[in-house]
């Protein structure tokens, strides 16, 4: 994964002086969230469907190994061939093999972000194999050499006057007009001959179904169609949780997914592909290989405060509703997965060293949780984090030093009582008007917000005297 | 966890401790005894336990579960011999009743004596309304307000219908609808503090939200994301007047409101 070059506090108090990314954030979630709200009014069934879905996802991720080995012997039988990963390089690796192997120049590569999660565009680029991006958004990630900044709109960083921009510098025929259809027309010029001119295809999976070996797909342009379908080779990389036990199941997975992170009833496309050309196919790949990776995921499975992430179908809704999301966007929290499932997952591939400030960058709202299609408890997983970070000693002496005191103090009520009377009289001495100023160690309140001066007296003070008169 | 509407009728004269909560007793005490005069009207019998401190809720949110630990069970002994244990914010109740068998997980015994001690902990609007059928005597303030859900008590107390049941009795006083009413103000206890930039950016929004609501007042349950709020609001210069509403129910609402001269 890409080094953060910077802190996370430096890196968001850059996104927040960002007016330009501020107004791209607005426009993506604040859509993504009214459809979703008109989309939720019109499924009534949404909390039923919601248990169920968690329930399938529980019931699958309780017995993994026994629906892996399904899939595996039904993708075999189909004619796919499977190959299994244990992590991000070893799975970028096996990509890359694969596509030397078929003597690759070009590949189409269909929006992932698991290809992202285990560094398939860097390994790419890095083996001297051209790597086309036919997702729009993703095109426009590539075309701005950056990262994908939300997981279902990689690039809701870019307004569409940036994009505009980018388009008339790259494309070889770009737009005239500043409409919307002219610029997806000069797109779909520049990419449409690559998409037939590709060696290998790489897609990802939203879902793999054990009863038939077939990979899922959804998406809105219907690149993922045309990008697999005329290469010889289509590769497919996927997170072994992506299972569900049978079609059907997808299918209530979809309406769960579909709904919760555009609002719209289905995606325009929804591909099944299930092993290469068969005889009298008209099209199709003469090779279907399925990566299956784990980076990580068995650890989850092991671990009670994260298992529960092994639900998540990749909607975006949590991020869509987030408050801090929505005013950093996705770069600033420095991993593949950003918002507030980014929050419980980077620590998992990057470590909780370097994402300790995920987990705390958070205000506990649970919103993220009530939108969740699967219930994650995610407010709770982050507290894992925050739990495992303070045993690990990784939080600052300061906070450790001052709980210390807090505990301390707030275990001998007579001691609480003078403290409070104490750091009362001080904050009436810094009063003025009903509010304090200018009081050492209220700076980082105060830089923002006015803090009202306490009461002269504690609760707890005048009560006693009050009692005493009754 | 949310509290359905009780249909059985109120206790009779309960035994009730008054959980008066650190910001409360320490910034706001108008907060607690109009607190203990809506109990009081409401027929209970109100103590308040002078053992109670911090019910540990920045430890638990530090991720420093050992001292969470230490306070809870200091609450729970504090608590435990009351009929129900009620206080003027969702965020600490929520605290007490929704965390505390978490932060005790390792000690069954304890976690259960959380759970059950839970069981008879409110916030303080639905306590009034789900238990007691409370309604507030003549009270009147010629005035408009808005309301903002604060999350803890609106999402792991269900909190939401109660505090709007009862403000609707005070004569005089009317509702402007809040955009945004369950969307967070950014201030989450510490959270306000360590990434204050991000939080600013956040309450400024639900500052603008406000004013767009035409209100005079702006109240609320949890006096933390009330100054929080009413901070940003004066900051900017706003005349926007900020209560918590139990303030209001008690017939408060003539006096200085959060920030101002007392």
């Amino acid at each position: 994964m890409q080094e953060a070059p910077v802190s996370f506090k430096l890196r968001a108090d850059r996104a927040l002086a960002d007016p330009t990314l501020k107004i791209a954030i607005d426009r993506t979630t604040g859509t993504a969230e009214r459809k979703r709200t008109v989309a939720m009014t019109q499924f009534p069934q949404f909390e039923a469907a919601r248990e169920r879905g968690k329930r399938i996802k529980d019931h699958v991720i309780a017995n993994l190994d026994h629906y892996l080995l399904e899939f595996e012997r039904n993708a075999i039988a189909s004619g796919a061939k499977v190959h299994w990963a244990s992590t991000a390089e070893e799975a970028s690796q096996i990509v890359v093999a694969l596509c030397k192997q078929a003597n690759a120049k070009r590949v189409t590569r269909v929006k992932s972000m698991l290809g992202e999660e285990i560094g398939l565009p860097h390994a790419l680029d890095e083996a001297g194999i051209e790597r086309v991006e036919t997702d729009l958004a993703e095109h426009i990630v590539q075309l701005g050499g950056d990262r994908p900044s939300h997981i279902v709109w990689p690039s809701m960083h870019r307004t569409r006057e940036q994009v505009s921009e980018m388009f008339k510098r790259a494309h070889r025929v770009p737009h005239q007009e500043e409409t919307i259809e002219a610029m997806v027309a000069s797109a779909r010029r520049e990419l449409r001959d690559k998409f037939l001119s590709a060696d290998v295809s790489i897609s990802g999976a939203n879902f793999l179904i054990a009863d038939t070996g077939a990979t899922c797909t959804v998406t809105n342009e219907g690149n993922a169609e045309l990008t697999t379908t005329p290469p010889r080779v289509h590769i497919v990389t996927a997170g072994i949780e992506k299972l569900v036990p049978s079609t059907e199941h997808a299918f209530l997975m979809l309406r769960l997914l579909v709904r919760s992170a555009t609002g719209a009833d289905v995606t325009q496309y929804t591909t099944f592909h299930c092993g290469p050309k068969q005889a009298g196919d008209r099209d199709g790949p003469e090779e279907f290989h399925i990566v299956l990776v784990d980076n990580g995921r068995t650890r989850m499975l092991a671990d009670p405060a994260l298992k529960e992430m092994l639900r998540c179908l990749r909607c975006g809704a949590c991020m869509n509703h987030c408050v801090v999301f929505r005013q950093l966007g996705g770069h600033v929290y420095g991993g593949t997965y950003p918002g507030p499932m980014g929050a419980v997952l980077t620590p998992v591939f990057d470590g909780l060293e370097q994402s300790r400030d995920l987990a705390h960058a958070c205000t506990m709202n649970g919103k993220c949780q009530e939108v969740c299609p699967v219930a994650i408890p995610i407010p709770t997983l982050l507290r894992g984090w925050r739990d495992r970070s303070w045993r690990e000693g990784l939080e600052p002496a300061a906070a450790r030093f001052g709980l210390g005191i807090h505990t301390f103090v707030a275990s001998r009520p007579r001691l609480y009582r003078l403290g409070t009377a104490i750091a009362i009289k001080v904050m009436r001495l810094f009063s003025r008007g009903g509010l304090v100023r200018g009081m050492p160690g209220l700076g980082a309140w105060t830089k923002y917000r006015e803090f009202p001066a306490p009461a002269k007296r504690s609760f707890m003070a005048m009560y006693k005297d009050s009692e005493g008169k009754r | 966890m949310t509290t359905p509407q009780s249909t059985s009728a109120p206790p009779s004269s309960p035994r009730v401790g008054l959980f008066v909560t650190c910001l409360v007793d320490a910034m706001r005490p108008s907060v607690g005894f109009a607190a203990l005069k809506l109990l009081r009207d409401a027929g209970c019998r109100v103590e308040v336990p002078e053992a109670q401190t911090c019910c540990g809720q920045p430890a638990f949110n530090s991720g420093d579960t050992a001292d969470t630990a230490v306070l809870a069970r200091r609450f729970i002994e504090t608590f435990e011999g009351y009929d129900y244990v009620v206080g003027p914010s969702g965020s600490c109740v929520g605290m007490t009743r929704a965390h505390y068998p978490e932060a005790l997980a390792d000690d069954p015994a304890w976690a259960e004596r959380a759970r059950r001690l839970g069981e008879r902990t409110y916030e303080l609007m639905s306590f009034l309304v789900d238990v007691m059928h409370f309604t507030p005597g003549d009270v009147k303030l010629d005035a408009s307000f808005t309301y903002h859900d604060s999350c803890s008590g609106l999402r792991e107390l269900g909190v939401f219908a109660q505090p709007r049941t009862l403000l609707d009795k005070v004569s005089g006083l009317t509702l402007k609808p809040l955009e945004g009413n369950d969307v967070c103000c950014g201030f989450g206890g510490t959270f306000c503090v360590k990434y204050s930039s991000i939080s600013n950016a956040v309450v400024t929004e639900k500052t603008a939200a406000i004013e767009r609501s035409g209100a005079q007042l702006l109240l609320g349950g949890d006096l933390g994301c009330l100054m929080n709020m009413s901070g940003k609001l004066k900051r900017q210069g706003s005349k926007v007047r900020a209560f918590h509403a139990a303030e209001i129910l008690a017939g408060m609402g003539k006096g200085p409101a959060i920030g101002e001269e007392d």
